[in-house]
């Protein structure tokens, strides 16, 4: 047992952080730095960046752009992009519906979507919840009816975000109402956001910015090419996508990054020792996180087998700490000055999505519940 | 970075959890307890068979030159079966500190002996109102025509009872100063008991009592205690796992209102945050152990601070909670549940509390 990273891991890690300074443009790590909104052209700028650096996709089979990294390697690369204060890589494509068309997509399918995905070419957008299916996903309504070699798309779907830069978006539909369960007559299908027939509606959070969307079809006709997998086998295709969902929202790098800020920041405020305890328990929370995040990722590498349900709790975890982050720097924050403090609440109202998305925090204690304790 | 056990360590891993499973079961343990002197002197001389008690020790004072990550699985191991013997007294402390700071003399006279079973250790060091502050001692050391003479009085000394040798720390000219004393010598006198977790610890009076001197001062003891923190660490990780092991199954064999109880969502969503706690505990425990034996000072402090408040924090709460889900029966003495939280109990605040370290982390 060794938690210290070897010479080569270390080496690696260095280049990586080397080629950052080098190459992340200094507009885009201001806007970072100061939490401000990011346009869909900074979000492409710096996907392309990476993707000539043949950097985008680092878990891809290599014969795709992935790099052949050990998953150590993966998690420095990660978490060097996240402590630099990287623009997110949106992870629509490149991190759910790449991982599915490589799964379950045609050879067609494959080579029509994937190089578009890798360079940047379509932003992609995942139409999975509905006004009334939020966790209990597999409720959905949205209909899609088969008509010759087209199927015709009707219904809502709502949280989308990012649809309003969006090319295209992933859809769970509901081909079959007739079937008792549910999770059956579920399809998984890509359509143009280009289509007639889809109207996208803005939804504006608490912090008053525009993420998410309500996006409405309307008689959208879908080339029936279009359907991954078999139609009826969405849900299959769903859960596979949910497990690599989570294995990414511990956010490790990003919060050493806040965190090492939030203590610059809060220096002035340390002689308070309910405040300095409470920031002492939360780097505590954030170094228990990034071990158990490691022991993780070496049990895959041991055993090769994908993450197994319990790495739910990383979800938890990373959530709930990005959020303690939020509120302290709120709290750190000098309440006379509305310059200083807006910011900082605003980011705190919006972060309190992270509890909420991707699986609510309760939804991930039932999966841990019944899949890795058997309740 | 890597997580796993070598060769030797998967192999020893294997055998203490082989032991521990089959001659540590609760019954033994539990005339254990009761027996007069509140541990087994059969089961001290297996560990020594098995090389436990030579394994942080050089190979020329029959041990194993092993270091915290070595003794890892052993406490994990201890821990899951609430071992009372005074192996973190003799191992984990009184022994390791002739290792470290006896002569060569000292090291041949006392290490193989402990090694082999014959010597057990204790580290009498606390005194009223020191409460976790190491530097608080009061006991004065003298020199005397034929080395030093002690006077002072220790508390809460864990393993004191059944102690041979006892590593006394007092003050002498140089400040905090370490002393080797034989238990029977005259002048000790002690008033032992049984504390909470059934192990046996004694108040300690030293009327000038004849000792021999160590080297090292306040940062040895710094330094020790920091690796027997790191050794509790590992043993809460194994306790923890015993008791969200026996409070799931629990969940799924209680029934009320015709189903396990298993079934109803508030105890699924409890149950869950325990097994996150033991997996957040496994994980400090890693770092306390793999740091234990770091060169420098503060990185070592740093992450024992670290993974004792984690851990002080997750003993409470699996504790509690393991109680709470069993219901009446968690409170009785016949389930192993109420000894485990017992022990966590006590893990929960020695070597210092989460308030302890969250001030000397801070203060780092």
């Amino acid at each position: 047992m060794d938690l210290n990273y070897s010479a080569d891991e270390l080496a690696f890690r260095d280049q990586v952080r080397a080629w950052i300074a080098a190459n992340l443009p200094g507009d885009l790590r201001e806007k970072m730095e100061t939490f401000e909104h990011l346009s869909r052209d900074d979000l492409m700028r710096w996907h392309r960046i990476l993707a000539r650096q043949g950097w985008v996709a680092p878990a891809w089979p290599k014969e795709w752009g992935g790099t052949g990294w050990s998953v150590v390697e993966r998690y420095l690369f990660e978490e060097e992009l996240g402590y630099a204060g990287c623009p997110p890589l949106i992870p629509f494509g490149l991190a759910m519906c790449a991982p599915v068309l490589l799964r379950f997509g045609t050879e067609a399918q494959k080579k029509r979507f994937l190089p578009r995905i890798y360079n940047g070419d379509d932003f992609w957008c995942q139409g999975y919840s509905e006004p009334g299916s939020g966790s209990d996903l597999a409720s959905l309504k949205t209909k899609a009816a088969r008509q010759g070699e087209h199927y015709v798309v009707n219904g809502q779907k709502i949280w989308t975000t990012a649809a309003h830069y969006a090319d295209w978006i992933f859809c769970l539909v509901r081909t079959d109402p007739t079937l008792e369960k549910k999770q059956e007559g579920i399809s998984f299908l890509l359509i143009d956001m280009k289509s007639p027939g889809i109207t996208v509606r803005p939804l504006i959070l608490m912090d008053g910015g525009h993420d998410v969307n309500e996006v409405f079809f309307d008689d959208v006709k879908v080339p029936a090419e279009n359907l991954v997998h078999e139609e009826g086998k969405g849900w299959t295709v769903a859960k596979y996508l949910l497990g690599y969902e989570r294995m990414n929202t511990g956010r490790i790098g990003e919060s050493k990054r806040e965190l090492a800020k939030l203590k610059k920041f809060a220096a002035a405020r340390l002689g308070d020792v309910g405040f300095r305890d409470r920031l002492s328990r939360l780097e505590v929370e954030l170094t228990a996180l990034e071990i158990t995040n490691l022991r993780f990722l070496d049990r895959m590498r041991r055993s090769g087998q994908p993450p197994g349900a319990d790495v739910s709790m990383l979800k938890i975890k990373g959530t709930e700490i990005q959020q303690t982050l939020t509120e302290l720097m709120m709290q750190a924050a000098d309440p006379a000055e509305c310059g200083e403090i807006d910011p900082l609440a605003r980011r705190y109202c919006n972060m309190r999505k992270t509890t909420i998305y991707a699986g609510s925090n309760e939804i991930q204690r039932n999966i841990i519940a019944k899949m890795t304790l058997g309740l | 970075m890597n997580f796993d056990y070598n060769e030797e360590q998967q192999l020893l891993a294997d055998s203490v959890r082989r032991f521990v499973q089959k001659d540590y079961d609760f019954e033994r343990r539990r005339k254990i307890v009761a027996s007069e002197h509140g541990f087994s002197p059969e089961v001290w001389s297996v560990f020594a068979d098995m090389g436990l008690l030579g394994l942080p020790f050089s190979t020329e004072h029959g041990g194993f030159g092993g270091g915290a990550v070595d003794l890892l699985s052993v406490m994990e191991a201890f821990g899951e079966a609430l071992v009372v013997e005074p192996y973190l007294a003799t191992v984990g402390l009184g022994a390791r500190f002739v290792a470290k700071a006896g002569s060569a003399q000292q090291k041949k006279a006392i290490l193989p002996a402990v090694a082999e079973g014959k010597l057990k250790m204790a580290f009498a060091h606390a005194e009223a109102g020191a409460r976790y502050d190491l530097a608080q001692v009061r006991a004065q050391a003298k020199k005397a025509a034929d080395g030093w003479r002690i006077e002072g009085e220790k508390r809460a000394v864990i393993g004191a009872p059944m102690a041979d040798k006892l590593v006394v720390s007092a003050r002498s000219g140089a400040g905090i100063a370490l002393f080797l004393v034989d238990r029977e010598a005259a002048g000790v006198s002690l008033r032992p008991y049984r504390t909470l977790d059934e192990m046996r610890a004694a108040d300690v009076v030293l009327a000038g009592v004849r000792a021999e001197a160590l080297e090292g001062g306040l940062e040895l003891i710094e330094e020790a205690t920091d690796f027997a923190t790191a050794l509790v660490c590992a043993e809460a990780v194994g306790a923890i796992q015993y008791a969200n092991d026996a409070t799931l199954e629990y969940l799924k064999t209680r029934k009320q209102f015709g189903v396990p109880i298993g079934a109803f969502q508030a105890l699924q969503h409890r149950m869950v945050d325990m097994v996150i706690s033991g997996e957040q505990a496994r994980s400090m425990a890693c770092l306390a152990c793999s740091k234990a034996d770091a060169a420098s000072a503060s990185e070592r402090k740093r992450a024992i601070s670290a993974a004792k408040i984690k851990i002080a924090d997750a003993c409470r709460h699996v504790s509690q909670e393991s109680v709470q889900l069993h219901g009446g029966m968690g409170m009785t003495e016949e389930l192993k549940v109420s000894h485990t939280f017992r022990r966590l109990t006590m893990i929960a605040q020695q070597f210092g509390d989460a308030d302890h370290h969250l001030e000397r982390f801070a203060s780092l």
